[in-house]
């Protein structure tokens, strides 16, 4: 039973498509990780399915629902929740505040104050410090907390691991290993090709804005990868 | 591939800018073959174009929209009247007024231009209100009961509509041709930069801020232009009446009606808000209300204006302002 | 001393202007637009107010207590000023924040336009006043000495105004609806992503707005006369306490409007005309040396910082 589906998703930029005819099927539970070089469609693609970039074609269907049409803060109440990159928090507001103004608009679930502090303890004593004010790995892991204070049912995670430290990298994918463990459908884009492998059930590849290569993570060598990377092999092997 | 050619002049442009040639020529002789009554309309006319253009230049090329503009108007006539009245003659004295006033907007705009969007449109509000209060406080002004610009007495009434018109028009033309070699200029690349996107422009490199500056001074000098011939017209200066608020509204109309940040827009719009005014005026608060409702539906649903629709539509440029990109059929590139 | 009841009279009329400038002031904060129909908007309240007690005669038929049918009909006027605020959020704001920086500039001056001539034309030129129908609350003061006075009105609206700026402080520090706002307020691409309608946030903020606009303008209309083309000069004053005061720190605009009423009242003391363009000066000064570099450390609120 295909949880969610992308079918010839196309989101333009102006009159530049940065996602052309992208179809993605993933299964509840399942972990896809999006790689691909720096303007492969990547964000697009996730703020596509996220609702805050508007499709130009294609459609989007979530747990069996059309979503299409739907604004993200709808998409929210679905069940969709985006950690945008760069992390976009509302630097002016405590963590707390961060937090709490996110659980008050989502969906209602096991995701509260506590279960995110449990997840990401780094965050307990920061409580009441500005957002604004706090280290890279911290803001991370509050973007992280806020989406999943919607009780998300699908989490997409734009470069979590982007101007982070090693260590706080670790730290973030540490965190997030119950979540991934714990059956919630994850779309994660990382440049971390190793890491990407280590985490995901799925790999898909983009390159300029289309999907070139997909398949199960065990099942891909580095080196499929990497040619799909950089389009040295346009005919990828579609699983 | 083919290859593309920029060009400046397309045959519309060399076309139309011969027949504004032609006339401006029918124009210049006006006074000598129109009854009086229309002279003195098209004189009226003159002024609400120096006004359109300028506050275009200002919103539309400088991306700064001031509700206070009426500041330059008032104090080019409060100007003409104190140089006038310490003896100068009177065409000297209007050009004087007008250089005068230009270079008081110097300090001026260093100031305001650190102002943002709204910050910037009522700060110079702000201002045009303390001028007027304290232009107020000039004996020769005796207050809201205003003075007159006696200097004119001298004339006889057909000289003086005649004289003035011209002055009207060569003004218009001086300050329109002006701003049509600065956008031609390196400024007006700036200034195209700054209109498509600010931050962007910045960014690169372009220097943002002395567009603006140029196109703030050439606003505060033609806006002075037009209070000196408003007052040249109307002979009696009444502060109120130079720093009214509705100057802003009638210069937000034109500009915005017209096509703000295209040249020929404005000119459109002023000639629109003059027909206008012309059979509706006598309507008097329903006619303002329906400019605020014409004005407001364009700002909301027609942003570009009546020209900047037809440029968009049908491609055509009459005046050479910007540049045209032509595919040449048929050459390679090498 | 009656220089010091001048300085006196003047903090008490800061009162009224920060509360003028509220609506102004947290419009900004939280949609980066400067109403230009504010000032409109608050003589529209007046007007509203000033209707109803005619429509209604609750001032003769309350009898011994007519003179609180004003404050009786604001519990009307209010929420008729919110809904006009979500309509102006709905009809123009909404369209003109997504059309560039240059727009809400345009279409509020094309409102206020609208505003100040239609009342024009429904309510013609004469000026009029609520201060008739609060009976003795119009005129009645506490004298401190021979020469210092504190005006009953004046208190009662210096008052409101800090009830109505700890109010918002409060709201917007302890409850999910502020808490909302600020976020918006923070990062208005953003808030869609954690399920807020940013829209709705937008028009609850524009109805807040507008509602305490409308209290304003009812409190200038108990104070003084008022008249359909009166807004400009509100926008003006209450553009200038919030500058003074420091653009989106509500406790800012409280002392701003002290400043610009002190700076008004000593300016009138030294000439009829002075009033006004004392006013001005210190508006300008103070911009000057904000422009410049000088900063004035107040309280601010926790806003997305103004724009540099």
């Amino acid at each position: 039973m295909t949880f969610f589906s992308v079918n010839g998703l196309e989101c333009r930029h102006g009159l530049l498509a940065a996602v052309r005819g992208v179809s993605l099927a993933m299964n509840e539970g399942e972990i896809l990780a999006l790689v691909g070089a720096n303007g492969a469609g990547k964000t697009t693609l996730m703020r596509g399915i996220a609702g805050a970039h508007k499709p130009h074609a294609g459609n989007i269907v979530f747990d069996g629902k059309d979503v299409t049409g739907l604004p993200a803060h709808k998409r929210v109440a679905l069940g969709i929740a985006l950690v945008p990159e760069g992390r976009r928090l509302f630097t002016g507001m405590t963590v707390e505040e961060n937090l709490r103004v996110a659980g008050a608009h989502g969906r209602k679930g096991k995701w509260n104050l506590e279960a995110v502090l449990e997840a990401f303890p780094q965050l307990k004593p920061k409580l009441k410090a500005k957002a604004g004010d706090l280290s890279g790995g911290q803001q991370q892991a509050t973007a992280i907390g806020r989406a999943l204070m919607t009780n998300p049912r699908l989490l997409l995670l734009d470069e979590v691991s982007l101007g982070l430290s090693p260590l706080a990298v670790d730290q973030v994918y540490e965190s997030l290993h119950g979540l991934m463990s714990g059956g919630t459908t994850i779309i994660l884009v990382e440049q971390d090709l190793s890491r990407a492998l280590a985490v995901a059930h799925r790999i898909a590849c983009m390159l300029e804005g289309a999907i070139v290569l997909e398949g199960a993570a065990a099942s891909l060598s580095r080196d499929a990868i990497t040619d799909a990377y950089f389009g040295l092999h346009r005919a990828g092997a579609k699983a | 591939m083919n290859a593309y050619k920029v060009e400046r002049w397309t045959r519309q442009s060399v076309f139309f800018s011969a027949a504004v040639g032609a006339l401006l020529l029918v124009l210049a002789v006006g006074p000598l073959v129109f009854p009086p009554g229309i002279t003195d309309r098209l004189t009226t006319l003159f002024i609400y174009i120096i006004l359109a253009a300028m506050w275009n230049a200002l919103a539309g090329y400088g991306g700064l929209v001031s509700i206070g503009q009426q500041l330059f108007i008032g104090l080019g006539g409060y100007a003409l009247i104190r140089i006038s009245n310490a003896g100068v003659p009177m065409f000297p004295a209007l050009i004087l007024a007008i250089v005068i006033i230009a270079l008081v907007a110097l300090p001026i705009g260093e100031l305001m231009l650190r102002l943002r969007g709204g910050e910037f449109a009522i700060g110079m509000w702000v201002l045009a209100e303390l001028a007027h209060f304290s232009i107020n406080l000039d004996p020769l002004i005796q207050g809201e009961t205003g003075t007159s610009l006696l200097a004119l007495n001298a004339f006889t009434p057909g000289a003086r509509r005649a004289d003035i018109y011209w002055m009207g028009l060569a003004l218009m033309i001086l300050l329109l041709g002006t701003l049509f070699v600065l956008l031609r200029g390196k400024i007006g690349a700036s200034i195209q930069a700054i209109r498509d996107d600010e931050i962007a422009a910045a960014s690169v490199g372009v220097k943002v801020q002395n567009g603006k500056r140029v196109m703030f001074v050439l606003a505060a000098g033609g806006c002075a232009a037009a209070g000196v011939l408003n007052l040249a017209t109307t002979i009696s200066y009444q502060p109120h009446a130079f720093f009214g608020i509705q100057w802003t509204a009638y210069m937000l109309f034109m500009a915005l009606v017209g096509g703000l940040g295209t040249f020929e827009g404005p000119i459109i719009g002023a000639i629109l808000f003059f027909s206008m005014e012309t059979f509706f005026g006598a309507t008097g608060v329903l006619y303002l209300i329906g400019l605020g409702v014409v004005a407001l539906g364009f700002a909301l649903f027609i942003p570009r204006g009546i020209w900047g629709e037809v440029e968009a539509r049908f491609g055509v440029r009459l005046l050479p302002v910007g540049y045209f990109l032509k595919m040449v059929e048929g050459e390679k590139v090498k | 001393m009656n220089f010091l009841n001048q300085v006196l009279q003047g903090a008490m009329l800061g009162g009224f202007y920060a509360l003028v400038a509220c609506g102004l002031s947290f419009l900004f904060g939280v949609m980066r637009i400067i109403n230009l129909a504010h000032g409109s908007l608050a003589i529209l309240g007046a007007f509203l107010l000033l209707g109803m007690l005619n429509a209604t005669n609750w001032p003769n038929t309350m009898g011994d207590y007519g003179y609180l049918a004003p404050f009786v009909c604001l519990a009307i006027v209010l929420p008729v000023m919110a809904a006009i605020g979500w309509a102006l959020q709905f009809l123009v704001l909404d369209r003109s924040l997504r059309a560039g920086p240059l727009i809400p500039v345009l279409s509020t001056f094309g409102v206020a336009v609208i505003l100040d001539n239609g009342m024009f034309e429904t309510y013609g030129a004469n000026s009029n006043s609520l201060g008739p129908f609060i009976g003795d609350l119009s005129f009645g003061s506490w004298n401190l000495t021979d020469t210092i006075y504190i005006g009953q009105l004046d208190a009662l609206i210096f008052g409101t105004a800090v009830v109505v700026l700890g109010g918002l402080q409060l709201m917007l520090t302890y409850t999910k609806l502020g808490r909302t706002i600020r976020a918006t307020a923070d990062a208005p691409d953003v808030v869609g992503l954690i399920g807020v309608n940013q829209k709705l946030v937008f028009s609850a903020a524009a109805a807040i707005a507008v509602m305490l606009t409308g209290l304003a303008g009812v409190f200038d209309g108990m104070r003084t006369s008022f008249a359909p083309y009166d807004g400009g000069t509100l926008l003006i004053f209450a553009f200038e306490t919030v500058v003074i005061g420091g653009i989106g720190s509500l406790w800012g605009t409280l002392v701003g409007g002290v400043v610009l009423g002190v700076a008004q009242n000593i300016g009138a003391e030294i000439n009829p005309a002075g009033f006004q363009i004392a006013g001005h000066l210190t508006f300008l000064v103070i911009l000057i040396f904000r422009t410049f570099g000088f900063k004035i450390p107040l309280p601010r609120l926790p806003f997305r910082k103004a724009a540099a």
